[in-house]
């Protein structure tokens, strides 16, 4: 079949790409982090009955969005080497599901 | 029906969002593998491109809902804390309790330690990807048919949400199983 014609430019998906990698590893480093100090646990604990997800999840979604916006205004006119952005995404993402594992977990209550 | 608000939205929650999203995702991975240039014809990419932008939308919004609920409601109530010692009540008073209950018993606490300490934090990674994937489709479009790279990638993300996911919801439906939220 034909393919449309256009040049393409994938800055943009590199940039939604990137933000995604990041909010993703920044919520495992906040997960970390609480579990290593009760200074930042009880930062982060914005909803008492949910705890310090409930800091810890909004902090990663605007660090996300943020981070995604900020890369979408630099990169969206770039072309990128996706192989590259492909495994360092790849690692983000793999590091900050890593990060959510309770390596440092002491029994924790709400309520 | 015998079952309690708490139970109903903990249904809603896993089992209806959850389980729309876990449902979702095979028929877009599906859809994504066949669209090669080489593998559809013209007439064929405008259907495989809206099941597979619709497709990644609706998973994505459901995957929101499902964890914007799942941490405020159903989880709110799973850690509500006993109002006297766990090691002074009995097991069907700390069955309210679920946290405390399997922290209680120290052949279920992992249950608590690390089967729901992961799942609560690292379901929230399969919004986030299953968004910035629809936004890319959504973007590119028919474009993409020009990109097998970027179609790989996406793919391997979308595979990556899903497996997330389902792991979210097994770990979910165990937890469930052993100390309901009632």
């Amino acid at each position: 079949m034909n393919t449309p014609e256009s040049h393409f430019n994938n800055g943009t998906a590199v940039a939604a790409l990137f933000g995604a990698g990041i909010g993703c590893l920044v919520l495992g480093l906040l997960t970390l982090l609480t579990k290593v100090s009760s200074t930042i646990e009880n930062a982060l604990d914005l909803y008492r009955p949910t705890g310090p997800v409930s800091g810890i999840t909004t902090l990663a979604v605007i660090v996300w969005l943020v981070a995604w916006a900020a890369m979408h205004t630099f990169l969206r006119n770039r072309q990128m080497d996706l192989h590259k952005v492909y495994i360092i995404v790849l690692i983000l993402v793999g590091l900050g599901l890593l990060a959510c594992f309770p390596f440092f977990e002491a029994p924790e209550w709400g309520g | 029906m015998g079952l309690t608000i708490h139970e109903l939205i903990t249904i809603l929650h896993g089992m209806v969002m959850g389980g729309i999203v876990l449902l979702l995702f095979p028929v877009v991975l599906a859809q994504l593998w066949c669209l090669r240039p080489e593998w559809i014809t013209n007439k064929g990419l405008k259907k495989y491109l809206t099941v597979v932008k619709g497709g990644t939308w609706v998973i994505s919004i459901f995957s929101w809902l499902t964890v914007i609920i799942g941490s405020y409601l159903p989880y709110s109530w799973y850690r509500l804390k006993p109002p006297i010692s766990a090691q002074l009540m009995t097991g069907r008073d700390l069955m309210r309790y679920p946290a405390a209950y399997l922290i209680a018993h120290p052949n279920l606490s992992a249950w608590e330690e690390v089967a729901m300490e992961w799942k609560e934090h690292a379901g929230w990674i399969v919004p986030i990807l299953t968004t910035a994937v629809a936004f890319i489709l959504t973007y590119y479009n028919s474009r993409l048919l020009e990109e097998p790279k970027l179609r790989k990638i996406l793919f391997t993300f979308l595979a990556l949400a899903f497996v997330v996911a389902a792991m979210c919801g097994l770990l979910g439906a165990l937890i469930t199983k052993i100390a309901p939220v009632r």
